[in-house]
């Protein structure tokens, strides 16, 4: 089937259903072994629309990584697309990666569903510019973190802004227009180089909790280089795209005290990186990154009990 | 029963098993039941597994021979083709997944990419720092570099593959250091101000911030640092020449190792208000294949001139600069190759993790390579030293006598240290302004030049491909307007300076 304009090609979609399901199973199953067949012509649609990259509000056509497609985790073996190993083989089995390399069809889908999760991703991480304009900076920071399920707490205030069990909050902080934000917690949270945006204003945040996000990676610590002047807590444990290379950015970040790095799946010599960071900021205590698991050495060389990541809060020293 | 099985085995289809006699009786066996579907045989499967087999036969029967009737020689290009682009590095590679990217129809263009040598062994991009960097001073190469980062940064939006793992180009995002003494204090502080307009993120340092920021640094006769904060740094070149060209083939791009030694050209010859001009147009061109006498001629109808230092030779079997030297005919490409050597070393002591690619004063640079304490490095060297570009030997005095000294003044740790290794690249260098070449030659009319970029392509070559690629499918640059680099000024003689080359 050629793909020529979209009349043409439209159509088989009059055949009635019966015949264009019997045509498909015929297609289907008389290909020769090692040729990928299309049914249907929608072949054309894959390289669709590149409409303006610039400025990256849409993402040009991109086929996605098999790895990521959540809805099939079975099939893909027990492989993990941010571990440290750099690019293993991939598996072999998998129903759905056999149907990928056969079939056009299949495989522009399973494109299209990455681009939609990539679409999903930069919605949840869209900047906030409209509520910034009415509200300011800090009460438009603290919409985004409760909207992505994160927690957040003014200066002078002792409780936090958090969201419960069922992603509802109150709207009280929207009264704290000028009340700078000292701390937010978005552990867990699908947040971005993107979604950083509604963050790079915040001129007085101490404390902040980047633990366990799949999406933050050297890119994005690239940009915390703003908080230089306030930062006193970061942490970035269990965060799988973050590796030693993103970690030297973090040199910028003169007033840190306390740096989190346990659980780094991407940093492959935890104990020589835990020195170099050591010396490249002197003054922040550097907790994670043993050289063997399960035990986090203070400064003074005190031994801690391994303290999973979720169970700290931010702001929070542990006993 | 035994006539109904040869038939079967004959059609290629299993004999219908009998059922197994029925126990407890002898009730007489009449017809036999078939329960599944026979298993259906792919005659054109077993057509391709016998001709395999006689080819191997073949193979066998004529020892130490070469001579294969049935093959037919593998890796020839097309006979016919939309896009040949020749040169197969990351402009080239570029071009190609843009021109399959904008368009989206899968097979509407037929592009090809060229490339001599399938080890890359000389190529530019392998050999590249991998630097990138907002540092400059026009606001063109400004945007490009603006525009790849956030390439670089959705690589995987970009570039992936499914079913394949995902891209790693490992970039680190250390910034750019750039050093000034008091005679370019200006001209450093006039760039940052020109490239914070154009947004990118760049900061000014005093000699004092620096010292207290890097103290490993000395800053004597410094007069102001700029510093990148966002978007600069290095990465891995050969993983974004592979992405590039994963994702191009997958898209449906051919690639061809062979080398283009002609063109055939047609021409014609018209009178405009400057004189009369020949326009010409490539029709054809000539492919040899390695170590072969064999070649085949595209049929084209836009060649790419993705060639890097070799552009210039590239174009002259095209005519241009072939004639007078006061005629339009006669202006050459002005992009030669130079030798760059860039030297690698072990320092014990140097700076640790927060060392950026510190561009010095005299324009040395380095940065930090790794995690083990290495640095690599090196120099470009004034018009009238520049080396031999025969071949891509490196001179190891070139390090002992000008690169070291100047960094053992600036960084007093770098005074004990030891080469562990050393390579040499080519530059594409543009000796007219050290600016790219962009956009279609006025005469030869299908020849469109990407080249000429003096040591920043790499950096540059996701901008300047899809302006390319922009330009042949709409006519006209859509995103960032790149007319500055059109191969016009060379006739008129305007020159597009960039000051902050390395």
């Amino acid at each position: 089937m050629t793909s020529g304009p979209s009349p043409c090609s439209c159509d088989i979609n009059f055949l009635s259903t019966g015949e264009s399901l019997c045509w498909g199973v015929v297609r289907c199953f008389s290909a020769r072994a090692g040729t990928k067949i299309s049914s249907w012509s929608l072949a054309s649609s894959t390289q669709a629309s590149c409409s303006d990259l610039w400025p990256p509000e849409e993402s040009p056509a991109g086929e996605f990584k098999l790895q990521e497609c959540r809805a099939f985790p079975h099939l893909l073996g027990a492989r993990r697309p941010y571990s440290s190993a750099t690019c293993p083989d991939p598996p072999k089995g998998g129903i759905l990666r056999y149907l990928c390399n056969r079939f056009y069809d299949i495989e522009y889908l399973v494109g299209w569903s990455a681009k939609l999760r990539y679409r999903n991703l930069r919605r949840k991480n869209v900047y906030y510019g409209y509520t910034k304009e009415i509200y300011g900076d800090n009460v438009a920071a603290a919409y985004f973190v409760l909207s992505n399920r994160g927690r957040v707490r003014f200066q002078g205030q002792e409780t936090w802004f958090s969201v419960d069990w069922r992603g509802k909050y109150s709207s009280d902080f929207l009264q704290l227009r000028d009340v700078p934000v000292v701390a937010i917690d978005l552990s867990g949270s699908v947040l971005n180089y993107n979604g950083l945006d509604n963050l790079v204003k915040l001129t007085a945040l101490r404390s902040l909790d980047l633990s366990r996000c799949p999406h933050v990676d050297d890119w994005t610590l690239s940009r915390l280089h703003v908080f230089k002047d306030s930062l006193e807590e970061l942490s970035l444990a269990g965060c799988p795209q973050v590796t030693e290379r993103g970690l030297a950015c973090l040199h910028q970040l003169e007033h840190l005290r306390r740096l989190d790095l346990s659980h780094l799946p991407s940093v492959p010599t935890p104990g020589l990186i835990r020195i170099l960071v050591e010396e490249m900021l002197p003054q922040c205590e550097v907790v994670g990154l043993a050289p063997y698991s399960g035990a986090q050495t203070s400064r003074d060389g005190r031994e801690e009990p391994g303290v999973p990541s979720g169970a700290r809060k931010a702001g929070e020293i542990p006993a | 029963m035994i006539r109904a099985g040869r038939l079967c085995r004959g059609l290629g289809r299993p004999r219908p098993l009998p059922l197994p006699a029925p126990a407890g009786g002898s009730a007489p066996r009449s017809r036999q039941l078939r329960t599944g579907l026979p298993q259906r045989r792919d005659l054109f499967r077993d057509l391709e597994k016998e001709v395999v087999k006689f080819q191997k036969k073949l193979k066998e029967s004529l020892p130490g021979s070469d001579w294969d009737p049935m093959g037919t020689t593998k890796g020839l290009p097309p006979e016919r083709a939309d896009v040949v682009i020749v040169g197969g590095g990351v402009m080239g590679w570029s071009v190609a997944y843009w021109l399959k990217a904008l368009e989206p129809r899968r097979d509407a263009l037929r592009v090809v990419v060229i490339e001599k040598d399938p080890m890359y062994s000389q190529a530019s991009t392998v050999l590249s720092a991998g630097g990138i960097r907002q540092q400059f001073s026009l606001p063109e190469n400004i945007q490009m570099s603006l525009y790849s980062a956030f390439f670089l940064r959705t690589i995987n939006e970009h570039l992936g593959v499914v079913n394949e793992p995902p891209i790693d180009i490992q970039f680190n995002p250390s910034g750019y250091l750039f050093l000034a003494s008091e005679d370019r204090a200006a001209v450093l502080e006039e760039n940052v101000h020109i490239q914070r307009a154009e947004g990118a993120e760049v900061c000014l340092l005093s000699p004092a911030q620096l010292k207290k920021k890097y103290p490993w640094i000395n800053t004597n006769d410094v007069a102001v640092a700029s510093y990148g904060l966002e978007n600069e740094g290095w990465f891995d070149p050969w993983s974004l020449l592979t992405a590039f060209r994963r994702k191009a083939m997958s898209m449906g791009v051919c690639q061809c190792f062979g080398e283009v030694t002609s063109f055939t050209i047609s021409s014609r010859e018209i009178m405009t208000p400057e004189g009369e001009l020949t326009f010409s147009r490539i029709n054809y061109v000539r492919v040899h294949m390695p170590n072969s006498l064999e070649y085949q001629p595209v049929e084209c109808s836009l060649v790419v001139n993705a060639a890097g230092p070799w552009s210039q030779k590239l174009a002259e079997m095209a005519s241009v600069g072939i004639g007078p030297p006061d005629t339009q005919e006669g202006i050459k490409l002005p992009v030669e190759p130079k030798k760059r050597y860039i030297f690698v070393w072990h320092c014990p002591d140097g700076p640790g993790l927060d060392c950026p690619m510190l561009v010095d004063t005299t324009q040395a640079y380095f940065r930090r390579e790794g995690m083990g304490g290495n640095y690599l490095g090196g120099l470009s060297p004034p018009e009238e030293e520049e080396p031999d570009i025969q071949d891509l030997e490196v001179d190891h005095n070139f390090f002992q006598e000008k690169i070291w000294p100047r960094l053992a003044h600036r960084v007093p740790v770098f005074e004990s240290l030891k080469v562990k290794s050393a390579w040499a690249g080519y530059y594409d260098y543009n000796t007219f302004d050290q600016n790219a070449v962009l956009g279609p030659h006025p005469l030869v009319e299908n020849m469109l030049f990407i080249t000429g970029f003096s040591g920043h392509g790499l950096q540059l070559s996701p901008a300047a491909g899809r302006a390319v690629a922009e330009l042949i499918l709409e006519g006209k640059f859509m995103t960032i307007n790149m007319e500055k680099f059109s191969f016009n000024r060379f006739v008129s003689g305007e020159q597009v300076l960039e000051r902050n080359i390395i």
